[in-house]
Formats: C-alpha cells, sequence, structure tokens
C-alpha cells in the first residue's frame, strides 16, 4: 500500500491564532493525508527540527501575526541548510497581497489567503506535493 | 406574561393561520430547507405569545438595575451615560501609539485601550530571540516603565481610564501604570481602569500562556487581592467570551465558557479568604458582537441574567453589584473579510448596534482594514464614527432595552440561558473550569464548531458576501506597515535603560519576586518596585518561568 502524503502544519512565531490551522489540519486528516500538527509558538528551527524528525513531504505554516516576512524564509534557509530543501514549503493566514512575490521568490510554493476553501487547498496538495524520495 | 385564556385564543389563530401558510408553502416553498443562526440554532419562521409562556415579567425580566439586571446593570442606562467608546489600540512604538491615543480622544473617544505587540503579551523583551519578526507589529511595544511613561505623555491618568489587553504580565503592566500614574502626582486609588487578566480563557482560545493553569490563577488571585485593598477603582479582570468566540466558539459556548472561567475565578479568590462582596463587584467580561443580530442581543441579555444567579445562588453575594455582569463588547473581527474591504464598515455597523441594544458598558468597533493590517487613521476613524453615529443620530439609546417583550428575542435569550445552563452543569461535573482545560474539553468543543462553520461556508449553505457569493475582484487598499526604524529605535531604547539603571537594586527586586514567588506572599507591592526600577518585563517573567514552569501547547485539532 502506498505511503499516504505527511503534512506538518506549523504555528510560527508568538501568534496565537490557531484556527485557521486547526481547521486546515483537520480538513486534511479528513482528507486522507497524515498530518501532524506542531502546536502554537514553534521557532523555525524547532519546526524544521519536527519536519525531519517525522520525515514530512510539506510543511504549511500558518501566520496572522505580520512576521511572515522573517519567518517564512528563515524556515526555507534552514531546511536548505539542513539538506532538506525538497520538503514542500506552503503557508496561510493574514498576508497582504504584494507581500507574495517576494514569499515565492524565497522560495514558498503557494499562500492561501484567506476566505480560501478548505478543498482548494487539499487540491493543492493532491496536485503538488510528491512522497519525498 | 399571558393568561390561559389569551393563549388558549392564540393558540387557536396560530392553527388557522398555520393551515393557510402551509397551503402557500405548497405553491412557494421557503427559500432554505432550514433557517438558523450563525452559530447553527435552528429558528422558527414566527414567534407568539405561547414561546413567553413559561416567562414571568417580574422573575425573569424586571427592570433595569434590578435583578435579574435582563434589562440592563443600570437604572438609567444610556439615557444617563452613553457606553464608552474605547477604540483597541497600539502600533508600533510608544511614540506612535502615544500619538493614536491622543488622534483618538481629539476625535470623541471617551476611554483608551491598549492593544500590545506579541512579544510583551507573551512576556519576552523586544531584544530576545523570541521576539524577531514580531516587533510592533500587532501592537505597542513595552519593555520598561520608559515606554509607558512616553505612551501615557500628556494623557491625564485621573480624567482617562483605560483597558490594557495583557494576560500573562498583567500584573507587571498595571504595576507600570500604577508607577506612571504616582508621577504624574496620581494616586493609585484615583486611577480607572482594567486589565484583562483572564488566563483560562489563554489556554481555551486566546493563547497567549505563559505558565500553567494553577500558578497562572495564584497571580490572579494576586492582583484581586492587591487592587480590592489598593487600587479600588481599578476593574481587576476581564473575563473574556470574546476570543473564545473569535476561536470558533457558538454564541452558547461563548456565553457558557466565559461564565464557568467567571465561577472559577470567584472561587479561587474566596479560597484565598477573600469575602466575595468585596472583590466581585470589580470582576467585569467582555463579549464579541457577532453577525447574527438577534442571536447576538439574546446573548447579552442571558448573561446578565445567569451571572446574576449564580453570583446570588451558588456565592451568596449580597451587595447588589456583585450580582451585575457589566460588560465591554468588540465587535466580530472574525466576521470580517479581506475581499471588498468597504463591506466591513456595514457589517460592523450591525454588530456595533446589537452590542447596544445588548446593553453593553464600552464598545470597540473594528475598522475596515484590519482583516490586512492595524488600522490606518483613516479606518479607525470610520468606525469611531460608526459608534458616534449609533449613539447621537440613531436614537437607539432613547429608551432602554427595547427589544424586551419581543416573542422572538425573549424566547431566543431563554434558550440561549438553557443551553448554556447544560454547559455550566457539564464543566461542574468535571470539577470546574481548570480540570476542564486540563482534559481540554472546552478547546475540543470549539474546533469541532469552527471545523463545521468552515464547512457550511465551503458548502455554500452559510453565505459570505464577497466571499462565496457576489463575488467580484475589488482593488487593494492600503493598509498600515509598520516602519523598521521603529524596531532599531525599540532596540536602541531598551539598552540604553538597561544601561543606566542601577543593576543592583533591580537584581534585589528580582530576587524578592523570586522569593514571593515560592512562598505565598502577594506578588504585586514587589511588582510595584521591581517596575518602578526599570526591570524588564521579561526580566520578571523569566523569573516566574523559572520558578512555576512553562505552559506549552497540547496542539488538539
Amino acid at each position: 500500500m502506498e505511503r499516504k502524503i505527511r503534512i506538518l502544519i506549523a504555528k510560527p512565531g508568538l501568534d496565537g491564532h490557531d484556527r485557521g490551522a486547526k481547521v486546515i489540519a483537520r480538513g486534511f486528516r479528513d482528507a486522507g493525508f497524515e498530518v501532524i500538527y506542531t502546536g502554537l509558538h514553534q521557532t523555525p528551527e524547532q519546526i524544521v527540527a519536527a519536519a525531519i524528525q517525522e520525515d514530512v513531504d510539506a510543511i504549511g505554516l500558518s501566520i496572522l501575526s505580520g512576521a511572515h516576512d522573517y519567518i517564512f524564509p528563515q524556515v526555507i534557509q534552514l531546511l536548505r541548510e539542513k539538506g532538506a530543501d525538497d520538503i514542500v514549503v506552503f503557508g496561510g493566514g493574514i498576508i497582504p497581497e504584494e507581500d507574495i512575490p517576494a514569499l515565492q521568490k524565497a522560495g514558498v510554493k503557494a499562500i492561501f489567503t484567506p476566505g480560501t476553501p478548505i478543498d482548494e487547498a487539499i487540491k493543492w496538495v493532491r496536485e503538488n506535493i510528491k512522497h519525498r524520495k | 406574561m399571558f393568561r390561559e385564556d389569551q393563549l388558549r385564543k392564540v393558540e387557536e389563530e396560530k392553527r388557522k393561520w398555520t393551515e393557510d401558510l402551509s397551503k402557500i408553502l405548497c405553491e412557494t416553498p421557503e427559500r432554505l430547507p432550514r433557517f438558523s443562526t450563525v452559530s447553527d440554532m435552528e429558528v422558527k419562521g414566527l414567534y407568539t405569545p405561547e414561546d413567553l409562556k413559561d416567562i414571568d415579567y417580574s422573575r425573569d425580566i424586571g427592570f433595569p438595575g434590578q435583578y435579574p439586571f435582563t434589562r440592563g446593570v443600570h437604572p438609567s442606562m444610556y439615557r444617563g451615560r452613553l457606553w464608552t467608546m474605547r477604540m483597541f489600540s497600539g502600533l508600533g512604538g510608544p511614540e506612535e501609539t502615544n500619538k493614536r491615543f491622543h488622534y483618538l480622544l481629539n476625535h470623541g473617544e471617551t476611554g483608551l485601550s491598549i492593544a500590545f505587540h506579541y512579544p510583551t503579551l507573551m512576556g519576552y523583551d523586544s531584544d530576545s530571540p523570541m521576539a524577531r519578526g514580531e516587533i510592533g507589529k500587532c501592537g505597542v511595544a513595552v519593555d520598561t516603565l520608559k515606554d509607558m511613561e512616553i505612551l501615557f505623555e500628556g494623557v491625564p491618568l485621573d480624567k482617562v481610564t483605560t483597558s490594557m489587553t495583557i494576560n500573562p504580565p498583567a500584573s507587571i503592566l498595571l504595576a507600570m501604570y500604577i508607577v506612571v500614574a504616582e508621577k504624574q502626582g496620581i494616586s493609585k486609588r484615583e486611577i480607572g481602569g482594567t486589565i484583562q487578566n483572564d488566563m483560562l480563557k489563554e489556554f481555551i482560545a486566546q493563547k497567549t500562556f505563559m505558565l500553567p493553569p494553577r500558578p497562572s490563577l495564584r497571580i490572579i488571585v494576586d492582583t484581586i487581592e492587591y487592587c480590592t485593598k489598593e487600587v479600588p477603582r481599578w476593574n481587576t479582570i476581564s473575563i473574556s467570551g470574546y476570543h473564545i468566540r473569535e476561536a470558533g466558539a457558538t454564541a452558547v459556548q461563548e456565553l457558557a465558557f466565559t461564565l464557568a472561567d467567571g465561577m472559577a475565578y470567584v472561587e479561587a479568590a474566596m479560597e484565598r479568604g477573600l469575602n466575595v462582596d468585596d472583590f466581585a463587584p470589580r470582576l467585569s467580561f467582555f463579549f464579541d458582537s457577532h453577525i447574527d443580530f438577534f442571536e447576538e442581543i439574546a446573548k447579552f441579555r442571558a448573561a446578565r441574567r445567569i451571572w446574576s444567579k449564580i453570583m446570588r445562588e451558588r456565592f451568596m453575594a449580597k451587595n447588589p453589584r456583585s450580582w451585575m455582569l457589566r460588560f465591554h463588547t468588540q465587535t466580530a473581527g472574525c466576521s470580517l473579510t479581506a475581499q471588498q474591504p468597504f463591506n466591513n464598515i456595514v457589517r460592523t455597523a450591525y454588530e456595533a448596534l446589537a452590542a447596544v441594544l445588548g446593553g453593553t458598558q464600552s464598545l470597540h468597533t473594528n475598522s475596515l482594514d484590519e482583516t490586512y493590517a492595524i488600522p490606518t487613521e483613516e479606518a479607525v476613524t470610520i468606525a469611531l464614527r460608526t459608534q458616534q453615529i449609533l449613539a447621537e443620530e440613531t436614537g437607539v439609546a432613547n429608551t432602554i432595552d427595547p427589544l424586551a417583550g419581543s416573542y422572538f428575542v425573549e424566547a431566543l435569550t431563554s434558550r440561549v440561558e438553557e443551553q448554556a445552563w447544560e454547559y455550566i452543569r457539564k464543566i461542574d461535573e468535571m470539577g470546574g473550569m481548570v480540570a476542564a482545560i486540563e482534559r481540554g474539553y472546552p478547546q475540543m468543543e470549539i474546533a469541532e464548531s469552527a471545523y463545521r462553520y468552515q464547512r457550511q461556508v465551503d458548502s455554500g449553505e452559510r453565505v459570505i458576501v464577497g466571499v462565496n457569493k457576489y463575488v467580484t475582484e475589488h482593488p487593494p487598499i492600503t493598509i498600515w506597515r509598520m516602519r523598521p526604524e521603529i524596531e532599531e529605535r525599540q532596540l536602541r531604547r531598551l539598552r540604553e535603560v538597561k544601561e543606566s539603571r542601577n543593576s543592583m537594586k533591580v537584581k534585589e527586586c528580582l530576587d524578592r519576586i523570586r522569593k514571593a514567588s515560592q512562598g505565598s506572599e502577594n506578588l504585586m507591592p514587589h511588582i510595584i518596585n521591581a517596575v518602578r526600577e526599570y526591570a524588564t518585563v521579561q526580566e520578571i517573567c523569566d523569573v516566574w518561568r523559572e520558578v512555576f514552569g512553562r505552559y506549552t501547547d497540547p496542539g488538539y485539532f
């Protein structure tokens, strides 16, 4: 039997708004993915360590505090340093449109802004996340 | 409310009406298979005197300012004094926020409310690695007394009241406020305001937590005990449903979990040996005003009725002021949309109206751009003007509790009350709210409601204009941005304060806090001494983290 896609849903920084992260974690689980949720207040270092230890295929970062411009690139940088940059990083939260190009350039594969239906995120994962080699 | 013969007549007439209606519905059915509130509570098409047959006016509704306070806590309500218009504000550093305070006061705001940035909320200083990327973004950076001095420059603390949304370090920020007042020549006995100081809902919903529940409760009771004696005009806690609702709870869950939190605080303070009537008049509440108009009004009315019963019957409070549930309201941030943001002005106006019809004591109205960032000056002005139009143009403040006696509103008030009691009983059976939180009960209930709601939105069953219906493109709006030099200035000031203070004295003060934390002495006098010597928020919180340990998120989903 083929292994399920494994996704780490992570809440970086001091931001406590976890409603979206939990709804998406539940939605992904119901869609048949394996979901690990970090809980709140994780540093980029902790998130990358968890992703490697749990051998996930992707990391979904949720952030609503405005710290995305620091935290997203930091996670990607750390993955690269650990030789784990084949783990796909995507994210969601309160992220102004004009910030998205810079995040994509830094290596974030998709950003889901407020109002995205759960199924749209699921569809994107099915089409874009493959098992790591 | 009605005589037997009146009710029989209504019943008969209703039967006839129902027959006529069903004929019409055969030809043109109703728009939806089911009508429900935003909390998914089913509502009927028509309410009549039959729905009020178990309601006794004197017992259940009564008069404003009288038990059970269904109609409001003051006998004259807004005819005597309007609600306090209190806009939640904090942006960048203390300089920017001080400017915003003055701007709002000059535009007719009647009370202050501080939003702190995340590091302060979580007990970290701006120079901590935990603060990277967060400085000044979600509120104002406050590291030491120096920042509070700048924040309140030109604000007379004996004339204006201030609410502070702060939880694990609430006692520290209150201590700083007391010392700022002292420096203005104002005694702590004269200052008025509120600290949120409600840790239980942090574990449940807002998630700015630091210490485990039980030591958190001890520090809260220290502040209640201290203020009861020394700061008599201070609201020692703002028992909050707002964040519970925003995390996805229904109206009933918001109400029940908040009141159950309130009960846990009363019990903890009584266990300390405090007399309930000495501290209960200074407990205050904070609710969300969501988009479902009548459900919210019913919730506010039910809240007062339940709390008065709890205080009088369960805790045997004798002073009528102890029975009163006074509350602040914020319109629902979670009802606003990033899409077509100007629609948010309209949503906020309806929500503000519900809060006023529900008898709120103070109100924050959200700005149209808050789904993106902290509001711009222009956006916050519209939000404040929304309240002023409501207060002074619409006439809704002319009559007290104008919806009382509405068949629908009274029936809904009773239903919300009954369902809230069911939750309260369940939590009682678990051994109270602290025990319920430790087993993750309210957290899981909220996660379940949030998920159900999202599925209803995704399926289109629940309409959100501009998101899943009437979708059109809108041009981007200009949003507030944090300037990088604010971060540099904040870090520089913190460095300068640390260099210029008497570090021996700071160390002594911190040692006294450590010793008091390990024992049972009230912490407040020691905290006040420490902040006066410019000890930082994090230095004090680090002592607590060391003594009490940290709480980490169990990550229920």
